[in-house]
């Protein structure tokens, strides 16, 4: 049986970085003991699985890992353990039981939400602002890969978005391709305006992960069923 | 609890995780309900200093009192180190994130000579006065402890007290006169004073050297008659009953020893002549067998470590290992754990349990000859036979392994060309063993035999403490030899040799067995920019030669000196229990190439016996 678990990840802890993270949970699991599954062969180890890697100095309070369990144990008692041998950081928000066809949390990541705070404003009007920036036909941006830089256009993959004084949600594209990040729309963005991008301005929040279903995106969260 | 270091300098250092603390088991206390906080340092980066079990022991032996706060402290990477510098941000401890400077100790952990510039950088960036006697009532009192203390001279001034020997005897009464002299007035002179009347504790402002005109010591003594003039190392006779951390901290970072650590035993019945370590820690003592198990079990549900390793000096001399090693196979089996088992003679059952526990095609077998020769294994009273490695190797062989490891040194005491050229050789016959052993259709392509050799750094309260070290250029030049006649040999395909520069070595032996006016020296050497010298890729003799020439100091007296047996040594007022006439006889022996039996074997009378347990009553 598989579940997935959401997770924050706040405070001092954006600063450990997704490799740490993932050694944070293998330990967590021994800690509270959850009857977590093991691979064979001669090091064994955990089936254990994680979304999408936030980068170093975000904060979430969306994340998913997968695991998969050789015995049942009540969603609550799960949850319990967790917080109770865990860091309140990395706080273990639900623990659901996946059906059996569901894919696997990186393999069904969609989009995800992001919360921009701005710290120093790039401009008068955000909200009026972000509007107009999202009205240009199209929004070139320059993007680069290990192997090769090349003209994208970002437009179709910020789904959604909305503005107030000082922050903006945005909903973007993200998985295995067209991987939209939110740097990438705030540099366009910048550049729009005119204004100097200084990473320190702004701080980012990852508020959820989702999928796409008949009824259109919705948390990674649905999938599952509390036991 | 709000950071010491604010997001933009977090993302703009390497790994910001080692600034940030609130790890699991991590101590955090209210500092309005303790009396006492108390800076714990290991003066190298986290990762390493995360890994070091004497530092966790301390931190729950003092955390263990509800009237102290004992926190973590390491040494800022060089990146960080800049950046505090230029912005003048005072050092601070990982819990509270809270300088260091407001402590009432910071205690300085000394585990290698290469890391004192990094012990100045510590007090440098908490604003803490390098030298202990410019400081005011308000600094914290600054306390080293670790191996190196027991020569504690080259960074003397730089500390108000040294503990020397085990934590676990005598903090208490240190922290209890603290207190005390808080509530009556206190005066740090005072204070100083009366610590220095505490077993183990040495304040080395109260004690004078006087010099001959050579440059050795005439005198070595306290300033008031009502101080010892010679400091008993302390030592912990109960390792089944002392405290042991069952909550060791869990780091984010992946750091050196990244599983449990369980200390089967202290001290070493073995004494190999060079090993320093050998000596200090006599009387070899034992944790029962079923307290290790009880450890073993929870420092891994507390910690949710997924490998555990056994520390000691020699675990194979645990006399209930087989024991030991079957509970925990079955209960890393069952919980799906690794094991990892450092230091294990290789015989016959080490190597039925490493083929159980580790994967034999990735795990190479590791032997520590130290010298090529018979003649200068009986020299340095390594108690390891050619026949014993060819026997170790043959089974190995026989068992499934290709890769072997041999640790050897160079510039041993009486060593000879013969002695040097014996490495090669040793080493081809393992490669002939090999082939001759294992039919060809079985084999999976050639043996890899893994030579290395350090260069000998004498310590002192060792027989070899008399001992002539070499130039760093007859250093070099023996590593050659060695390096040419590996080529020579007929198995030269199967056999890689590694050797390092003799820079380090030298500059270790110098503060080795150095005296106080070598402070000058390191003081120089910081302010010129050495720092986090045990890292090759920091480290940089220019400041070292500068900060020789500008003092005036030939670091060569230190060094390249064969010291009489009648010479005062800098480090003669410190006891460890093994009498200096044992060394004596032992360093004579060596000479004639006499080896001196185990403790299991025989009592050798070394004088470790005085402390009435041990290996000593265990016979």
């Amino acid at each position: 049986m598989r579940v997935r678990m959401r997770f924050t990840k706040e405070g001092a802890l954006k600063f450990i970085g997704h490799l740490d993270t993932m050694r944070y949970f293998q330990k967590l699991m021994r800690r509270a003991k959850i009857p977590i599954a093991y691979s064979a062969g001669m090091s064994p180890h955990q089936i254990l699985s994680f979304a999408l890697p936030l980068g170093i100095g975000d904060e979430s309070i969306g994340e998913y890992a997968d695991i998969e369990l050789t015995e049942s144990v009540k969603s609550t008692d799960a949850i319990a353990a967790l917080c109770r041998e865990g860091i309140d950081e990395i706080r273990i928000l639900s623990f659901k039981y996946l059906p059996e066809k569901a894919i696997n949390a990186m393999a069904s990541v969609e989009a995800a939400d992001y919360r921009i705070t701005f710290h120093k404003c790039p401009c008068e009007d955000l909200s009026k602002q972000f509007s107009e920036f999202m009205e240009q036909p199209e929004i070139v941006v320059l993007k680069k890969t290990k192997k090769s830089e090349r003209l994208l256009d970002i437009k179709p993959f910020i789904f959604s978005f909305s503005a107030s004084e000082d922050t903006l949600d945005l909903r973007l594209k993200c998985g295995s391709v067209d991987n939209t990040k939110p740097e990438l729309v705030l540099e366009a963005f910048y550049r729009y305006l005119d204004v100097d991008l200084d990473p320190f301005d702004i701080s980012l929040m990852r508020l959820d992960l989702l999928t796409f279903s008949d009824n259109g995106f919705v948390s990674l969260d649905e999938i599952g069923e509390e036991l | 609890m709000k950071l010491a270091l604010d997001d933009r300098i977090l993302l703009q250092v390497e790994k910001p995780a080692r600034y940030i603390g609130k790890e699991i088991n991590a101590v955090y206390k209210d500092k309005e309900r303790v009396k006492i906080r108390f800076a714990m340092c290991f003066p190298d980066i986290y990762e390493i200093g995360m890994s070091h079990l004497g530092i966790q022991i301390i931190y729950d032996l003092l955390n263990r009192r509800d009237d102290v706060w004992c926190e973590r402290v390491y040494s800022p990477w060089v990146d960080l180190h800049k950046i505090m510098k230029e912005d003048h941000i005072p050092l601070f401890a990982l819990e509270s994130q809270e300088p260091v400077k407001d402590f009432d100790f910071l205690g300085i952990t000394l585990q290698y000579e290469m890391c004192y510039t990094n012990v100045l950088q510590v007090l440098d960036l908490a604003g803490i006065p390098l030298f202990a006697k410019d400081r005011a009532e308000e600094d914290p009192i600054v306390i080293g402890g670790g191996p190196c203390t027991y020569n504690p001279e080259p960074v003397a001034d730089f500390f108000d007290l040294f503990y020397i020997g085990e934590a676990e005897t005598s903090y208490d009464a240190l922290l209890d006169l603290y207190l005390k002299h808080k509530q009556e007035g206190y005066d740090r002179d005072t204070f100083l004073h009366e610590a220095g009347k505490i077993p183990g504790i040495y304040v080395p402002k109260l004690y004078e050297p006087v010099y001959h005109p050579d440059g050795t010591l005439a005198s070595f003594e306290p300033v008031s008659d009502d101080l010892p003039k010679t400091i008993r190392k302390e030592i912990c006779m109960d390792l089944t009953n002392a405290v042991y951390p069952r909550k060791q901290i869990v780091p984010y970072l992946k750091v050196t020893q990244d599983r449990s650590v369980l200390e089967i035993m202290r001290g070493c019945i073995r004494g190999c002549r060079f090993c320093q370590a050998g000596m200090i820690y006599r009387p070899l003592r034992e944790r029962d067998e079923e307290k290790l198990e009880e450890l073993a079990r929870e420092m891994l549900e507390n910690s949710g470590n997924e490998e555990i390793s056994l520390s000691s000096l020699s675990s194979s001399d645990y006399s209930k290992l087989p024991e030991l090693v079957d509970f925990l196979m079955e209960y890393a089996d069952r919980k799906k754990l690794n094991i990892s088992l450092p230091s294990l003679r290789i015989d016959a059952f080490s190597l039925d349990v490493m083929s159980k526990v580790q994967d034999i095609r990735k795990s190479s077998l590791t032997f520590a000859p130290e010298a090529g020769s018979q003649r200068l294994r009986n020299v340095i009273n390594k108690g390891l036979t050619e026949e014993n490695i060819l026997e170790g190797a043959k089974d190995a062989f026989l068992g499934g392994w290709t890769r072997v490891k041999l640790y050897f040194m160079l510039g041993l005491p009486t060593e000879t060309e013969d002695d040097i050229l014996a490495i090669p050789e040793l080493c081809n016959k393992i490669a002939k063993l090999y082939y001759e052993l294992i039919p060809k259709e079985e084999r999976k392509g050639r043996v890899q035999i893994v030579a290395s050799s350090s260069f000998f750094v004498p310590k002192p309260f060792t027989p070899f403490q008399w001992a002539k070290m070499e130039r760093r250029e007859d250093f070099l030049k023996k590593a050659e030899t060695v390096n040419h006649a590996m080529h020579e040999q007929l198995n030269a395909r199967s056999i890689k040799y590694n050797w390092h520069d003799a820079k380090v070595s030298v500059l270790e032996g110098i503060f080795a067995r150095g005296d106080r006016r070598l402070s000058a020296v390191l003081l120089k050497a910081y302010e010129h920019g050495a720092l986090f010298d045990a890292w090759t890729e920091t480290f940089s003799m220019e400041p070292w030669i500068s900060a020789f020439e500008e003092t005036g100091i030939d670091p060569d007296f230190y060094v390249h000196r064969e010291r009489p047996v009648e010479e005062l040594l800098p480090w003669d007022f410190i006891d460890i229990g093994v009498t200096r006439q044992f060394l004596i006889k032992e360093w004579e022996k060596a000479q004639n190439e006499i080896v001196t039996p185990n403790c299991r074997m025989q009592c050798n009378g070394c004088g470790a016996a005085a402390f009435q347990g041990g290996i000593c009553y265990a016979r």
